[in-house]
């Protein structure tokens, strides 16, 4: 594979050879066209044949123990790490491996309660989220804050699936400001240095919920200057059981353990024990070693196409989305209709179509999309919605795909408004 | 076509023109489901004789796919006017035939229309969808049935 800054179709065949499972021919006679990278994404053979490799040739515990698997499990395991955290602008020691985001924004919401904790959050404190949220970036926080007694408050949604940042001034009282790069519904973009900045001025710590932007672009977390971010393996070609937490370095240097155990020691005696330094101290327990292997090698698939590369060829299937819908007259999609503002989710409701039946007359084509509300239920409230339906891209997904979405909807309407209208 | 075989006429027509919808009064019991996947939801109630042994009425209100109104709508169909004992059965074996995974065709004495529904248990992720309603039903019928033994003590 070459770095290109452009994908043309035979680089995409390239791609697509990759992952054996775009090949099924579904149930319904049709081959797969798998938009639901969004919830997880496929994993290429590199993937799959590094995780082999590694367990059939090094598999070892690693940090502990002298034999030569577990030097050579040990060494995979930090050239992963430091890989991984290359991938998104940080330093091998700012990453801590978790087994998916949920965990990483879990780890955060229970250090910062804890009362070792040099940001202790207490009662009177604030605890800042937005509408925006996947349940794993709001139900963490509503638990943190009925823990300590804290507040819970949000930034609100504008009608066109913006956050609104006129709905809630920060003031001292904030402690942390959670709150996601790209939403996993109506896939807008937070702005980042504004909700930082505004953090900041108020002394209050900012956690990024990056899991549907790291798959999908170049990120940067030392650039965007946030103080905590979390990202999921499986959404970003690689596989499930592995996700990260990142930190900056002086405070996680600062803050206590959250799961504790094996590993995440200095010393112990039978009343208490002393912790190891990031990340070790925030890693209790065996870890996830072939998971880490599998994903770095998700990282030099990505980064041997280029972020770059990536975001642009979905951005243009993004593109194609939101035109092919926009002329169906039934369709309501959620969040801007500009592609400019937009990233990889798209999600709609069909006038007349419950979104499970649109969902499983696209199935019936082979169109795997998701339907429900996404782990987004505020957010579907907001727009007076129980359910949408949601294609999301990945780097394999092609124009032809995008066209069949836009046909099989435009089938579940027909179903649906002539049959049983009698 | 298995969308056909699926979305038999039947339930298209339930779904379009649902039977015994809206909330009436009076009611024994009102019981609030979610299917918590998708957000569909019902609101059900149930009348019951008063001696408790037959039901009088079920009626509901809610939102939700295809699947999940047309078996509700049936749902009505079938156990306004049976005995709570056969009533129960009923639910017993529409509960059994969309949980088959396509072994059970289901009994048209017993289900009458709800075995349209058959075709919906090759699909595990729409088994909830049908039912969201039966189930709000089950749990409305006991709780009709243990408030008129709270009244009799």
């Amino acid at each position: 594979m070459t770095v290109s800054i452009d994908l043309d179709s035979t680089d995409l065949d390239q791609v697509r050879a990759d992952f054996p499972i775009l090949n099924r021919v579904m149930r319904g006679g049709n081959r797969l066209a798998y938009l639901d990278s969004g919830a997880t994404s496929q994993k290429p053979v590199q993937v799959l044949d590094a995780e082999r490799q590694f367990l059939t040739t090094s598999n070892g515990a690693v940090h502990r123990g002298a034999h030569q698997l577990m030097e050579e499990a040990t060494d995979a395991f930090e050239a992963g790490r430091a890989d991984i955290a290359g991938f998104v602008g940080a330093a091998p020691d700012q990453v801590i491996f978790t087994k998916n985001a949920t965990e990483a924004l879990n780890l955060v919401s229970y250090i910062l309660g804890d009362d070792r904790s040099a940001h202790v959050i207490g009662p009177g404190d604030v605890i800042v989220t937005t509408e925006l949220e996947h349940h794993a970036n709001l139900i963490p926080w509503q638990e943190l804050a009925r823990r300590t007694g804290a507040t819970l408050r949000w930034y609100g949604v504008t009608d066109d699936g913006h956050l609104d940042l006129d709905s809630l001034v920060l003031d001292e009282r904030a402690k942390v400001v959670a709150f996601t790069h790209h939403s996993n519904v109506t896939g807008t973009g937070s702005p980042v240095a504004e909700l930082v900045a505004r953090a900041k001025a108020v002394g209050a710590l900012t956690v990024l919920d990056a899991c549907q932007s790291v798959p999908h672009q170049p990120v940067d977390f030392r650039a965007l200057e946030v103080d905590f971010a979390a990202f999921s393996g499986h959404k970003m070609l690689g596989p499930t059981g592995i996700g990260a937490l990142y930190g900056r370095p002086e405070l996680l240097a600062a803050l206590p353990p959250f799961l504790t155990g094996g590993s995440m020691i200095e010393t112990v005696t039978m009343e208490s024990a002393t912790y190891a330094p990031p990340p070790q101290r925030f890693e209790a327990g065996t870890q996830m070693i072939s998971q880490v292997v599998g994903l770095a090698a998700a990282v030099h698939y990505l980064s041997a196409i280029g972020m770059s590369a990536v975001a642009a060829h979905e951005h243009r299937l993004v593109t194609a989305t939101l035109e092919g819908l926009s002329e169906i007259p039934e369709v309501r999609i959620i969040g801007p209709a500009d592609p400019a503002v937009r990233h990889s989710p798209v999600a709609f409701v069909v006038n007349g179509v419950h979104a499970h039946d649109v969902g499983q007359v696209l199935d019936d084509e082979g169109v795997a999309v998701r339907v429900g509300h996404h782990c987004a239920a505020p957010l579907h409230r907001r727009f007076g919605l129980a359910a949408s339906v949601r294609a999301s891209f990945a780097v394999y997904n092609t124009a032809d795909e995008v066209d069949r979405l836009i046909a099989g909807v435009r089938r579940a309407i027909d179903f649906f408004g002539q049959r049983g209208s009698a | 076509m298995r969308l056909e075989q699926m979305y038999q006429d039947v339930i298209l027509d339930h779904y379009k023109h649902p039977h015994h919808r809206g909330l009436r009064e009076p009611f024994g019991a009102e019981v609030y489901h979610v299917n918590p996947t998708c957000g569909d939801e019902v609101t059900l109630r149930v009348s019951l004789s008063e001696d408790g042994e037959r039901v009088t009425d079920v009626s509901y209100d809610g939102q939700g796919c295809s699947i999940s109104q047309a078996a509700t709508s049936v749902l009505c169909d079938l156990v306004i006017g049976q005995t709570v004992g056969d009533a129960l059965k009923t639910v017993q074996a529409f509960s059994e035939m969309v949980s088959s995974r396509g072994a059970d065709p289901g009994d048209e004495h017993v289900l009458g229309d709800g075995i349209a529904f058959a075709g919906v248990s090759k699909y595990p992720a729409r088994v909830k969808c049908a039912l969201l309603g039966w189930l709000a039903f089950k749990t409305a019928a006991a709780e009709a049935t243990a408030s008129l033994c709270e009244e009799k003590r």
